[in-house]
């Protein structure tokens, strides 16, 4: 095998791989890519449809309630809460590769169990929302709010919403579902035996990933 | 993660509990791991290859029946009623069932037929055999594309006996008729079950295409430069790429299309009125589904064209015994034509109300794609120059697709022009363009994939002399095909019209129409020949003596006739040069295994 490592490696010559990664790393990248994809579709596909619209609902208005709190204005409150939980879990997930690299099996199983609660509470958070609006009578194909300007908006608001949040949420739910599998194989000791907790940097990268999407969909959402 | 840790990985999946393998030692496999749920790249190739020639024959044999219709609009075939029930009334395709046949023919062909079945196949086949790979990074997830292909078939296949008929809007689905159930009898089940096969057929995609990246850049044996593979890999390489960019953009669309059908939501519906009757819906844009949809759909004619243009160039260079011409030249005109098929996808919608100046910018973008497709033109004529060419099937099917994607691509140039585009958009000349250049050159360079390596396959040749006439029939019935049609168009004859005789205009092209028809049912024939040759040299094909028949550098004819799971019964082969090493130095060729002679001139 490749014995002989000097500066002057040929990384592209066969043999290894380029860039030094394993097969699932290099696949896990281009399946993120892939996926912004599908996200940077389906937020153009928004934009165009917003920017064609005459007018468009004041996200100050329309998301200004808080679990527990009445009909007290605060507006972004509760979605800069959900958005502070799920950058935190995205830390406590840099905290768990990090332990991997450590081999410390225990930090390792602590940190993504944190990340498996921020997950969870994340996508409690939106059922939460979700809900609120519902009685609020929003739904995908209905939409209560009326423009910024007070006239009647199309359903289009709520549609594009329910339609981002729910493939975003898709996401989150399918990220955890990835951390607690991973999770057991190292409550397992799998990783242990295997000798490199490569798989928990994989997931991270998805969650990582999943993260930087919100961030993206929480500002054409809610910000903008 | 080196290929031999993957084999055995792969292999404890396959077998359970067993701690040490030896490559040499050979399980016995059975039944269901070997042919059905198999995890060697090379029984997936099959795979998909036969899935894909089932596929083929009924979506040729849809097409047989539109072209009934068309060359024959007033005739009765009392056979069809008997096979077509009441889709065929007193023996006359009725024009649900026409455009139901036309829908499915387009899809099946550009999906099923020539991407699965043929970058499927190749992928699978040649990645891992080429650069020197033990089996795909993952085989298990190539082994879910196949099954994931294969699922998406049968809910395709299921959709063409729905009571209410298999979707008929138009391989493009667009909305709003696509949409709107009550708009069409094609748009009720059998969209919703279109749209369901298409995004596991995309599932299928992206597990193939991940795969086939991550094995030709991460498990190239050693020695095994980018710039040392052959051309058919770097052709995988970026079909791969484009699809894994491209396919999730048509998933949105998929979504949103679905949740207008089901959700009540009008993400492309704005101001519509079914028999008299206005709907709510309001504030979408049609145009955004096209928008959406061809940003995959541009880069889709490049998934099927490139797969064949790779391994044109291989068995080019193979055949004429002549090292490709401009190879670095060829990589950066694949580069180029991928770069450019996500920049040029609105000249698919010049006339749907697309602000002109934009499309200038899609003009321009659009013409440029001649530049390194001709550059890919005049080295593959530059490489079979002066050659000394064996004449086999594969590399005659390989200069008949030069020919025809020259043919086929020179009008590609009037087309992408938005001017003329106002003229010729939606008519004939636009079936004779596409057809031309990525149906039937896509469809040759399979055949010459096909004719080439099926000795790899299944270690024994296919029949020459039915090899023979399938090319020269096929060849020159494809131009009698699709050449008239370039009149027809010109003249303004509509594309998707159930009958067109009631026009004065169209009416002098009744002998010409029923002419195409009569040609196309010929070679329909012939591919059917094709098949049988195909199925009948698998089992009693002439046996193959000599691991590499035909003198190819390349590695996959370093494995034996028979190579098991691994490829190789001992170490990987080490490379030392690339690829296209023809008529060097006084020999007739020298294989990519061999070390550079100390006397040896640069290539």
């Amino acid at each position: 095998m490749d014995t002989a490592v000097t500066a002057k490696k040929k990384w592209w010559a066969g043999g290894y791989s380029p860039f030094n990664v394993s097969y699932g790393k290099l696949m896990m990248w281009y399946f993120l890519m892939s996926d912004a994809f599908t996200f940077g579709a389906l937020l153009i596909a928004y934009g165009t449809i917003r920017f064609s619209s005459p007018s468009w609902p004041d996200p100050n208005e329309v998301f200004k309630s808080f679990p527990g709190m009445g009909h007290a204005n605060l507006p972004l409150m509760f979605v800069s809460l959900m958005t502070f939980i799920l950058i935190m879990s995205s830390v406590t997930m840099v905290l768990a590769v990090h332990a991997g690299h450590m081999r410390d099996k225990k930090a390792v199983a602590k940190w993504l169990m944190w990340t498996i609660v921020g997950g969870i509470a994340f996508l409690s958070c939106q059922a939460w929302e979700w809900t609120h609006l519902f009685h609020e009578g929003a739904w995908w194909g209905r939409n209560p709010f009326a423009n910024v300007d007070g006239t009647q908006a199309s359903t289009n608001f709520t549609n594009f919403f329910f339609t981002i949040t729910g493939f975003h949420g898709l996401h989150v739910t399918s990220g955890v579902i990835l951390n607690i599998v991973i999770l057991a194989n190292v409550l397992k000791g799998t990783y242990e035996h295997r000798g490199h907790y490569e798989m928990v940097e994989k997931v991270g990268l998805y969650w990582h990933f999943v993260d930087l999407v919100w961030v993206f969909v929480f500002t054409c959402f809610y910000l903008l | 993660m080196s290929n031999e840790a993957t084999l055995h990985s792969q292999q404890e999946v396959m077998h359970g509990a067993h701690d040490h393998h030896d490559h040499e030692h050979h399980h016995e496999d059975s039944f269901i791991s070997k042919y059905v749920f198999s995890m060697d790249h090379k029984m997936i190739a099959k795979q998909f290859l036969i899935t894909g020639i089932v596929w083929a024959i009924i979506g040729a044999f849809f097409s047989v029946l539109f072209r009934l219709q068309l060359g024959f609009p007033d005739a009765t075939f009392p056979w069809l009623e008997s096979i077509l029930g009441h889709w065929a009334k007193g023996g006359r395709i009725s024009a649900e069932a026409y455009y139901a046949l036309v829908t499915m023919h387009g899809t099946i062909l550009v999906f099923f037929v020539l991407t699965a079945g043929l970058s499927g196949t190749f992928s699978n086949l040649l990645i891992p055999l080429q650069v020197g790979a033990r089996d795909m990074a993952s085989p298990f997830m190539n082994c879910l594309s196949y099954w994931f292909f294969f699922l998406a078939s049968l809910v395709m296949m299921a959709s063409l006996f729905v009571q209410t008929g298999p979707a008929s809007g138009g391989w493009t689905m667009y909305p709003p008729l696509s949409a709107l159930g009550d708009a069409s009898i094609g748009s009720k089940i059998g969209v919703d079950l279109w749209l369901t096969s298409m995004a596991l057929f995309v599932v299928s995609q992206l597990l193939g295409g991940l795969n086939y990246i991550s094995t030709l850049l991460n498990m190239r044996t050693k020695g095994m430069a980018m710039t040392k593979m052959p051309l058919t890999i770097w052709s995988f390489f970026f079909t791969a790429v484009l699809g894994v960019l491209s396919f999730p953009v048509l998933l949105s669309g998929f979504i949103l299309l679905l949740m207008d059908r089901h959700a009540g939501t009008s993400f492309y519906l704005s101001d519509i009125f079914i028999a008299g009757k206005a709907l709510a819906n309001e504030g979408g844009s049609a145009i955004l589904y096209q928008h959406l949809f061809w940003f995959l759909g541009h880069p889709e004619v490049y998934i099927i064209i490139l797969p064949a243009m790779g391994m044109v160039s291989e068995v080019l260079a193979v055949s004429s015994r002549k090292p490709i011409f401009g190879y670095l030249a060829m990589i950066g005109s694949l580069f180029a034509i991928c770069i450019l098929a996500f920049l040029v996808w609105a000249h698919h919608m010049f006339v749907t109300g697309l602000n002109p100046f934009l499309g200038a910018f899609f003009v321009l973008l659009t013409l440029l794609i001649a530049v390194p497709s001709a550059i890919k033109v005049f080295n593959w004529i530059t490489t079979i120059w002066k050659g000394n060419i064996n004449f086999t099937p594969a590399s005659l099917f390989s200069i008949g697709f030069v020919s025809t994607f020259i043919s086929g691509g020179l009008t590609g140039i009037w087309l992408g022009n938005s001017s003329i585009d106002i003229h010729l958009h939606d008519t004939m000349f636009v079936i004779a363009h596409f057809h031309i250049v990525m149906g039937v050159s896509a469809f040759f360079g399979m055949f010459a994939g096909i004719y080439h390596w099926f000795p790899k396959m299944y270690g024994r040749f296919m029949n020459n002399t039915i090899g023979y006439i399938h090319f020269w029939v096929t060849m020159i019935g494809a131009y009698l095909i699709f050449w008239p049609m370039h009149y027809e168009g010109m003249a303004g004859m509509p594309r998707r019209y159930y009958d067109v005789s009631g026009w004065a205009s169209f009416k002098q092209f009744g002998g010409l129409n029923e002419f195409i028809t009569i040609v196309v049912i010929l070679v329909f024939a012939v591919q059917l020949l094709f098949v049988f040759n195909f199925f009948y040299s698998i089992f009693k094909g002439r046996k193959m003596t000599n691991q590499n028949p035909w003198n190819a550098t390349t590695l996959e004819w370093t494995t034996p006739i028979h190579a098991g799971h691994g490829n190789w019964p001992g170490e990987i082969p080490e490379v030392y040069r690339w690829a296209y090493d023809y008529s060097k130095d006084g020999r007739d060729f020298i294989p990519q295994t061999e070390p550079i002679g100390p006397n040896e001139s640069a290539h």
